[in-house]
């Protein structure tokens, strides 16, 4: 995954679905490393939006997940693995506005449609691999800029 | 940066050591060391709260006594909005601004008389609309220190204008000079403090080079005196009504005050320093972009709720409003069609990168693995043995160099226990000096 295998940090998070009170823990930890890392602000903002609407997107439509995180000095990486029920149309769910969330969910400020939008919108690379009834996975690149 | 003053300081003889303080503190800035207390400059932000949890009464607010204002000519007091919750006996501003002059005070001058004109200059910005919006206040110098250090993108969104302190400050002193013919150096402003914050912003402004306030006297070490010409004041009469502002200058002194006052309708206030902190992860994210005005203050219920205050803040906002009832909407407004320059900021405010690891990125990440390798061998129990307030900032620390791991009691445990498991299993085989005998 890295080009320098000796300087890489690699991160692996759980995500328990349906659990909106602990929603969006994996991207502020892994925002926190990025300031820590010293960052050009806009990569850490561009990253911590992103993989928080992919988190969210795990929590709502999966059933929670897995996400592991790769950061070099070139790009940080986030692979967001779920086993739920896969995207049917994915150009659709791609649309803004378009969401399959549920109304309860919808009760809690989620599911706007805007969760893929934004994802794409704030990464440099989004890729989604999806297969119905089996599960997702996404991966999303964030070049680093200094 | 070590030339920086922080208003929050420690006693080191009533300190205990104890880990209190570092686990509250919501910027990590507190460790122990040799047995006492620490705190890292660049990280404090003097919320207070360390002040307000220390079981001990070991953190202290350094803050001008009373006596201060004596060496000058002509002194002006500045009462902040929360000062007129303090006391039961309360029924109007008067007696608070007459009391203030028995003490010997030329002149009052109330904060929230300025905090009426930042509100106008407030609203004039947000209708200009050139402001990014959801326009963060920039009041409470915590909440902007807090800013500066952990979420610096939000810098631009901070309301550029000065805090009704400076802003009383300057025009006191301008009104001042020209009442008495005196020279600026020779009028002295003391600012009453609810809160340290407000003494470091006094020593290291932000917005500008230099304050215009000369002297921070604190709530609790004017409150007695107060008081008794207070008792005094209530019964020779007070005079004819001289207070300066109205509701929407009080209102400042509580959490939402200020807010309320920019006239928007989509606006939020929170307060308490870890519910502001939240409400900061959530506009970095983008999350809040359907607000207009953001009002942050570090203490719970708002400037009431300052370290330095008396009061029980809930009991300080509730007489604020009845008192408020009396007053009328404002009695200050800015005159003419632009902001005055007293009101607007004069200096970049800058953000601190007190958070990186290193200023080389590939440092950084390097130290990162450190960080990550060495917080693996920890039990994760964040005891704050160590003195620092959580495993994972053990293990920052130690890579910076600032600790050891033999700081941690668990690892140095199995150390010993491994020594001893070592120690019983050798085979005392040595010979004496001659070489063939075993010494037994």
């Amino acid at each position: 995954m890295s080009d320098m295998s000796g300087n890489s940090l690699h991160y692996h998070y759980i995500v328990p679905g349906d659990d909106f009170t602990q929603a969006g823990a994996a991207s502020s930890a892994v925002k926190q490393i990025l300031k820590q890392l010293g960052l050009n602000p806009q990569t850490i903002r561009k990253m911590s939006i992103s993989l928080y609407e992919g988190e969210i997107n795990m929590v709502i439509h999966a059933g929670g997940g897995e996400i592991d995180v790769d950061i070099d000095d070139k790009k940080i990486v986030a692979v967001l693995t779920d086993y739920g029920p896969g995207i049917e149309d994915v150009d659709l769910a791609m649309q803004a506005g378009w969401s399959t969330a549920s109304e309860q969910v919808r009760g809690l400020g989620f599911g706007a449609g805007m969760g893929l939008p934004n994802m794409k919108k704030y990464s440099d690379e989004l890729i989604i691999n999806t297969t119905v009834g089996a599960g997702t996975k996404v991966t999303i690149v964030v070049n680093i800029e200094n | 940066m070590s030339e920086y003053f922080h208003s929050v300081t420690l006693d080191k003889d009533a300190c205990r050591g104890c880990i209190t303080c570092v686990k509250r503190c919501p910027t990590e800035a507190i460790r122990v060391r040799n047995g006492k207390a620490q705190i890292t400059g660049e990280r404090c932000i003097d919320c207070g709260e360390c002040i307000r949890v220390c079981p001990h009464h070991a953190k202290l607010a350094v803050t001008d006594p009373l006596s201060s204002i004596e060496r000058f000519k002509y002194k002006v007091v500045l009462p902040p909005p929360s000062l007129f919750g303090q006391y039961k006996r309360q029924e109007d501003l008067e007696l608070i601004r007459a009391a203030l002059r028995r003490l010997g005070f030329d002149e009052v001058y109330e904060v929230a008389a300025a905090a009426e004109l930042v509100s106008d200059a407030t609203r004039r910005l947000m209708e200009q609309g050139t402001l990014n919006k959801p326009v963060i206040s920039s009041a409470c110098p915590a909440v902007l220190r807090l800013i500066r250090i952990r979420f610096p993108q939000l810098l631009e969104n901070v309301l550029p204008l000065s805090a009704p302190m400076e802003v009383a400050a300057r025009l006191a002193r301008d009104q001042a000079v020209s009442e008495t013919g005196l020279k600026p150096e020779e009028i002295g402003i003391a600012f009453i403090t609810p809160c340290p914050a407000k003494v470091t912003a006094i020593k290291n402004p932000m917005g500008t080079e230099k304050s215009s306030v000369d002297l921070a006297i604190s709530v609790s070490e004017i409150y007695p005196a107060l008081l008794s010409a207070m008792n005094k004041c209530a019964k020779e009469g007070t005079g004819p009504d001289t207070a300066q502002s109205g509701r929407t200058g009080l209102s400042w002194g509580n959490s939402g005050g200020e807010a309320a006052a920019t006239f928007t309708v989509r606006y939020l206030a929170a307060d308490g320093i870890e519910n502001v902190i939240n409400v900061l992860e959530e506009m970095e994210g983008d999350r809040l972009s359907d607000q207009d005005f953001v009002e942050l203050n570090a203490c719970p219920a708002g400037c009431v709720g300052g370290v330095l205050n008396i009061e029980n803040p809930y009991v300080a906002a509730t007489r604020m409003k009845h008192l408020r009832n009396y007053r009328p909407v404002a009695c200050n407004n800015i005159e003419g069609k632009a902001i005055p320059e007293e009101i607007l900021w004069d200096a970049e405010v800058k953000p601190i990168s007190a958070l990186r690891l290193d200023p080389l990125p590939q440092h950084s990440m390097k130290m990162m693995r450190e960080i990550e390798e060495i917080e693996s061998k920890l039990y994760g129990l964040d005891c704050g043995s160590c003195g620092a307030p959580s495993c994972r900032a053990l293990a920052e620390d130690i890579v910076l160099g600032h600790s050891t791991e033999d700081a941690c009691i668990y690892l140095l445990k199995d150390k010993v226990e491994a020594v001893r498991a070592s120690m019983l299993s050798l085979k005392l085989d040595s010979r004496d000096k001659s070489g063939d005998k075993p010494c037994v």
